[in-house]
């Protein structure tokens, strides 16, 4: 019998925010094991940007404990979160990558800011994630000159190159066509497979929540499979569901939970 | 207990003077530890100081020169032509190099900062570069303020050099003044005190210029709309800032008394 329960990627208990008197998120608590999955649904204005923001702390909340490997790091001040942001990446919704830098020198970015590391390591480091997210061909383009998809494969490429525990992704494939809508979701799903990430994925799009709760990442395919249904024990644990209404959360749950669920507000929202 | 628009006018100005202040405070005071951003200073030195090189020279030429036309005239009543050197090198020394200076370094790099920063703050590239952990008062806030504190003064002597020439040229093609006679007297009328005011100067305007431009740029809300509105709000802020301050501090140099 295990002594005591392995302590969460992430917990957060009792979070609130408000902006000017208008409560934005109210009593969130939620909490994610490493290495899994959690899909963040809601209307526009629901509160799912804001409460990734909280979690990489670029806002700090009202109340409530945000804890990441069981440190609070609600209230921290701006100098002590450096250590903490470098376990974490986060994926801004158009990719937010620097302009005025090349793909090169936006992936080397935050190494560079770490210090104390060769331009060869550097460069061999920024081709490896560059290789994993298929951009390595672009690499001494402009952001300009990319498509949103490729941006969007840059800014992952960026978020992984200092090898966080914990991913966050701001609606990943928003705008994106379908088909690379699809490619933004098998890389998450390979980084969270093979890297063993814990991820939060904002999204507008249940069939990008559904394909990672029920499908994994097979690098000989380098596809996604239907994950394994009977027993079989799958190396990640399982995916989760989370939706936010007016800043509550309205749902909590498993994938089948959600779909077969007889809530009027859930079913107008599945529909 | 809220009495109205006055209430929230006054507030909402003086909070905005308290963040100015505080943003210039702190990007002075970061370059005191690392890291530092060498590199970045060294661009924005180029893009400020060298990028305004012609403008500053342009103008500082031709207000000499038409400060000398001007002057020429009402000299010419006294019959005390011979002091236009004087006339042109005093204004151009004490007010009008530091001032035109300013606002022409303004209007081109308050607004550029303001817009570039602000583009960056409404693309997330500022959250991202937070995220990154990167700070952005330190790389972005701290480079062009040391820039423009180094690279302003320098283009003030450069435009007081370019306004004393084109005096020269009025002078001595339209006034026939030689040469010897507009650059001693030019020369030696200016003391220790005026040279003080003229390098000063400068150094206050430079805080504005860049302060204003980065405060502008960091608060943009709003797409590309709010970039067009921070760019604006910028240059005029920062123009208006810099005649109010000239204003204060040449009424504060003249009660000191340099020997």
């Amino acid at each position: 019998m295990d002594s005591a329960a392995p302590t969460p990627a992430l917990e957060l208990r009792h979070v609130t925010l408000s902006f000017d008197e208008k409560p934005v998120l109210s009593e969130i608590s939620f909490q994610m094991d490493h290495g899994g999955t959690l899909i963040l649904l809601g209307a526009a204005g629901a509160g799912k940007s804001v409460l990734l923001k909280l979690i990489v702390g670029l806002l700090i909340p009202d109340s409530g404990d945000i804890m990441v490997d069981g440190e609070n790091m609600a209230g921290l001040p701006e100098a002590l979160w450096h250590p903490v942001r470098q376990r974490m990446g986060m994926v801004f919704q158009e990719g937010a990558l620097f302009d005025s830098l090349s793909v090169y020198e936006n992936v080397a970015f935050p190494l560079r800011e770490a210090g104390g590391k060769e331009e060869e390591k550097i460069e061999r480091r920024v081709r490896e994630v560059l290789d994993v997210v298929e951009m390595e061909q672009a690499i001494d383009k402009m952001p300009s000159e990319l498509s949103g998809g490729m941006r969007r494969r840059v800014s992952i490429a960026r978020a992984i190159v200092t090898q966080p525990g914990l991913m966050l992704y701001d609606s990943p494939t928003a705008g994106l066509d379908p088909v690379t809508a699809h490619t933004i979701t098998v890389l998450i799903a390979k980084l969270r497979d093979v890297r063993h990430t814990t991820s939060i994925v904002v999204t507008h799009r249940l069939q990008d929540g559904y394909a990672l709760a029920n499908f994994i990442y097979a690098p000989d395919k380098k596809a996604l499979v239907p994950a394994p249904t009977n027993g079989a024990k799958s190396h990640s644990p399982p995916t989760r569901f989370l939706l936010l209404r007016d800043g509550s959360i309205y749902f909590q749950g498993s994938g089948q939970e959600l779909a077969h669920s007889a809530d009027s507000y859930l079913r107008r929202f599945l529909a | 207990m809220s009495n109205g628009w006055a209430d929230d006018f006054l507030k909402r100005n003086v909070l905005a003077v308290q963040e100015f202040t505080n943003l210039v405070a702190t990007s002075l005071r970061l370059a005191f530890s690392p890291p530092r951003y060498f590199t970045d200073t060294l661009l924005q030195m180029d893009v400020i100081g060298f990028g305004s090189l012609p403008i500053v020279l342009l103008t500082g030429f031709f207000t000499g020169g038409v400060l000398a036309l001007q002057t020429y005239r009402t000299l010419g009543t006294f019959g005390e032509v011979g002091l236009l050197g004087q006339a042109v090198s005093l204004s151009v020394v004490r007010e009008l190099g530091p001032v035109l200076t300013a606002l022409m370094v303004a209007g081109r790099n308050s607004s550029g900062i303001a817009s570039e920063i602000g583009s960056m703050q409404v693309g997330e590239q500022i959250d991202a570069m937070r995220a990154l952990g990167t700070d952005p008062v330190r790389k972005l806030v701290t480079p062009r303020m040391y820039a423009t504190l180094i690279a302003l003064p320098l283009l003030t002597i450069l435009s007081d050099f370019f306004g004393l020439l084109g005096g020269f040229f009025v002078s001595y093609y339209t006034a026939h003044l030689t040469s010897a006679q507009y650059w001693t007297s030019a020369y030696q009328a200016l003391d220790f005190q005026d040279v003080i005011q003229g390098l000063l100067k400068p150094i206050f305007f430079s805080v504005v210029v860049a302060g204003i431009g980065c405060y502008f740029g960091l608060r943009t809300r709003g797409g590309t709309e709010g970039v067009g509105r921070s760019t604006t709000q910028a240059v005029v802020a920062a123009s208006v800032l810099i005649l109010v301050l000239d204003f204060f501090i040449t009424k504060f140099l003249i009660g000191i008394k340099f020997t």
